[in-house]
């Protein structure tokens, strides 16, 4: 009987230092079948355990094409991240998933896209970017607005070069705390909205990040007159089934897992920003 | 006229004498079954591995109160006499703790650690037990991905209820149309006389028990005190919650005042859930061993009232009591609704019961309903 608490055994193929406290892990199903049989949607996530430690839950930020690995870009915030930070090529995770619904990739086939992501919450948002990238003509206007704290805290920089230069493409950058270096502005990645020239019937609006940012971007969004319905986000609560059992992922009668992480606006709005839950 | 009732129809009992119910328990033990059934442990009614009837308990009654539970000694010789103790069935398909795999870390596997599972027979389940595991059976079993170890133990289950011959002050089943008759869900079914049992097979798992038993024909005036007694059980109920449209506007009354009062009392213990046969929120966390080279999962019971349950690491989704005691009953009276197709509340009344404090979840889902501080 297949056992859905039970991990697959992976191994790294690869380790990036993205940032001081950032990694990427390129992963690969031990057993070959398992790997083949692998298939995700941008947006979902995996349950990731370190051996004898803990399970945490990572979105996956390669593209779905990729069949031969797939890739998690890991923030060190607790004891099992930081336990996987001091893994290298060739160690051993395991892993259960794909897990939850992603992003609305089919649906908004044509239309112009916004991505807003805030702080370090960029990762689920990343697997989208890349995925618009390779189906560039599927896709309308593309913009990318990305906020952090400080400066330094922006990481693939030279892929957001590269993503600029492409034909209909907009970058913009915030940083709450600025260097000299910083080419982008200061202040909020909600303030960048307002210099958007938006296309609003045509926009749909991808969102990821800390909350209050989400909830100022939706604010700022349906000013602009993008509707509810084309506003969709990633949220992020705490996950240990990955199959809608264990109960601590709802927000109202939804589950993170199952039926997110990704959210349309009109599914959460009664519960979105409604502190405690 | 009695043997026409539709409900006298589908069961078409027979009499087994109290005497007789000894031959029931050599049945299930010749058929390989372990017994479960309830036993006085604690000051308390609880369900536990019986190898003979006359382990049941005699005369014993209970009252129960808000935040109050209390066996009595009557002089009858009834055996289902009780309403239900502090768990049902829930313990016994959903473990409170237990070994979801274990792993090695060189070279690294992991494996499923399969429950140790032998045939149960459940005697004297209720009506609002068994309900309760139907919403526990589509929780744990309909979704995508059903959980091994529940499905395990759910089917070695042979599960042979009672009807309710009276209602605790704390029962409120009638309003959620689970009790307090047997309907559904069971393989064997009992009514509780004062000269012995009606007993009739549910299914064909009951069947096979049923047939080895030398039954007696039930009268009409037996039929008609089956009958009588959960309907007088039924009436006698003096709590009940509001029509499941009207438990909707929970979520529309997520700042009305009511929620603060309830905070001031709730202690946040976590009784109400442990005790609640439909709450299924479990922890997961990984134990290693203490040389390093092994480790296991383990699961275990894990309440919406407890600090770590809406933790993301940093902060808690729900740190205060108010939030926590709005969660839960916002979850199990309308969340569930959209969830399962039905409140996650079969009127048991146990978190009533078992709240250390006394709250009452039907008292309290009307005053927060009430008009007057209506929000949004």
């Amino acid at each position: 009987m297949f056992d859905p608490h039970v991990p697959h055994v992976a191994v790294i193929d690869q380790r990036v230092q993205e940032s001081p406290t950032i990694f990427t892990l390129r992963l690969q199903y031990e057993d070959t079948r398992v790997q083949d049989a692998f298939e995700f949607d941008p947006g979902q996530f995996n349950m990731v355990t370190l051996f004898g430690i803990g399970e945490i839950a990572i979105s996956i930020v390669n593209d779905p094409l990729d069949s031969h690995f797939f890739d998690h870009t890991i923030r060190v915030v607790g004891r099992v991240s930081e336990g996987m930070s001091k893994l290298q090529p060739g160690d051993h995770v395991g892993i259960r998933g794909p897990f939850g619904r992603g992003w609305p990739m089919e649906q908004i086939k044509g239309r112009d896209i916004l991505l807003i992501t805030g702080g370090l919450g960029c990762a689920p948002l990343v697997s989208v970017i890349r995925y618009l990238m390779r189906r560039r003509d599927d896709y309308g206007r593309i913009s990318i607005l990305q906020g952090v704290k400080h400066a330094d805290d922006l990481i693939w920089k030279e892929q957001y070069s590269v993503w600029s230069a492409e034909k209909d493409v907009r970058v913009l950058l915030a940083a709450d705390v600025a260097t000299q270096s910083w080419q982008g502005q200061q202040g909020m990645v909600t303030e960048l909205i307002a210099q958007l020239p938006l296309r609003p019937q045509r926009t749909v609006a991808l969102l990821c990040g800390p909350e209050l940012m989400m909830l100022a971007a939706v604010a700022n969004l349906r000013e602009k007159g993008v509707q509810d319905g084309d506003i969709w986000f990633s949220m992020e609560r705490n996950m240990q089934c990955g199959i809608g059992q264990c109960g601590h992922c709802q927000i109202g009668p939804k589950t993170v897992c199952q039926d997110g992480p990704v959210f349309c606006y009109d599914e959460l709005a009664d519960f979105f920003g409604a502190k405690g839950f | 006229m009695n043997s026409q009732d539709p409900q006298v129809v589908s069961r078409r009992p027979g009499f087994l004498t109290r005497d007789a119910l000894e031959k029931l328990f050599i049945v299930l033990s010749q058929l390989g079954y372990q017994i479960l059934g309830p036993v006085v442990r604690d000051g308390a009614i609880q369900f536990d591995t019986l190898s003979a009837a006359d382990q049941l308990p005699r005369g014993v009654s209970n009252d129960q109160q808000p935040g109050h539970y209390r066996l009595e000694q009557g002089e009858n010789q009834r055996q289902f006499d009780w309403n239900h103790g502090p768990q049902g069935l829930k313990p016994v398909c959903f473990s409170p703790r237990e070994v979801l795999w274990a792993e090695q870390s060189n070279p690294p596997v992991f494996n499923p650690v399969p429950p140790n599972i032998e045939p149960t027979a459940v005697v004297g389940v209720r009506a609002c037990d068994l309900a309760a595991l139907a919403i526990q059976d589509r929780h744990f079993l309909s979704g995508s991905d059903p959980d091994p170890h529940y499905r395990q133990r759910r089917e070695s289950l042979l599960l042979i209820g009672v009807d309710c011959a009276r209602s605790a002050a704390t029962c409120f089943c009638a309003s959620t149309g689970d009790g307090p008759a047997l309907d559904g869900g069971y393989d064997i079914g009992m009514a509780e006389l004062d000269e012995g049992f009606l007993i009739w097979r549910e299914s064909d798992k009951g069947r096979t028990v049923i047939d080895q038993l030398d039954l007696l024909p039930a009268s009409d005036a037996q039929l008609e005190t089956m009958l009588q007694s959960t309907t007088q059980a039924s009436l006698a109920q003096q709590r009940n919650l509001p029509d499941c449209d009207e438990l909707l506007l929970l979520y529309k009354r997520l700042e009305h005042a009511h929620w603060d009062n309830v905070a001031e009392r709730c202690l946040s213990c976590g009784n109400c859930t442990a005790v609640c046969p439909t709450c299924f929120c479990y922890e997961a966390s990984h134990e290693m061993s203490l040389d390093g080279e092994t480790a296991q999962m383990v699961r275990q019971w894990d309440s919406c009232f407890s600090a770590t349950h809406s933790s993301m690491g940093q902060y808690q989704v729900r740190p205060t009591v108010k939030q926590r005691y709005r969660q839960w009953l916002t979850h199990k009276l309308a969340g569930w609704q959209s969830q399962q197709g039905r409140i996650g509340c079969t009127g048991c009344g146990r978190c009533i019961a078992w709240c250390p404090v006394g709250i009452d979840l039907t008292a309290e889902t009307v005053a927060v309903l009430e008009e007057g501080s209506l929000d949004v």
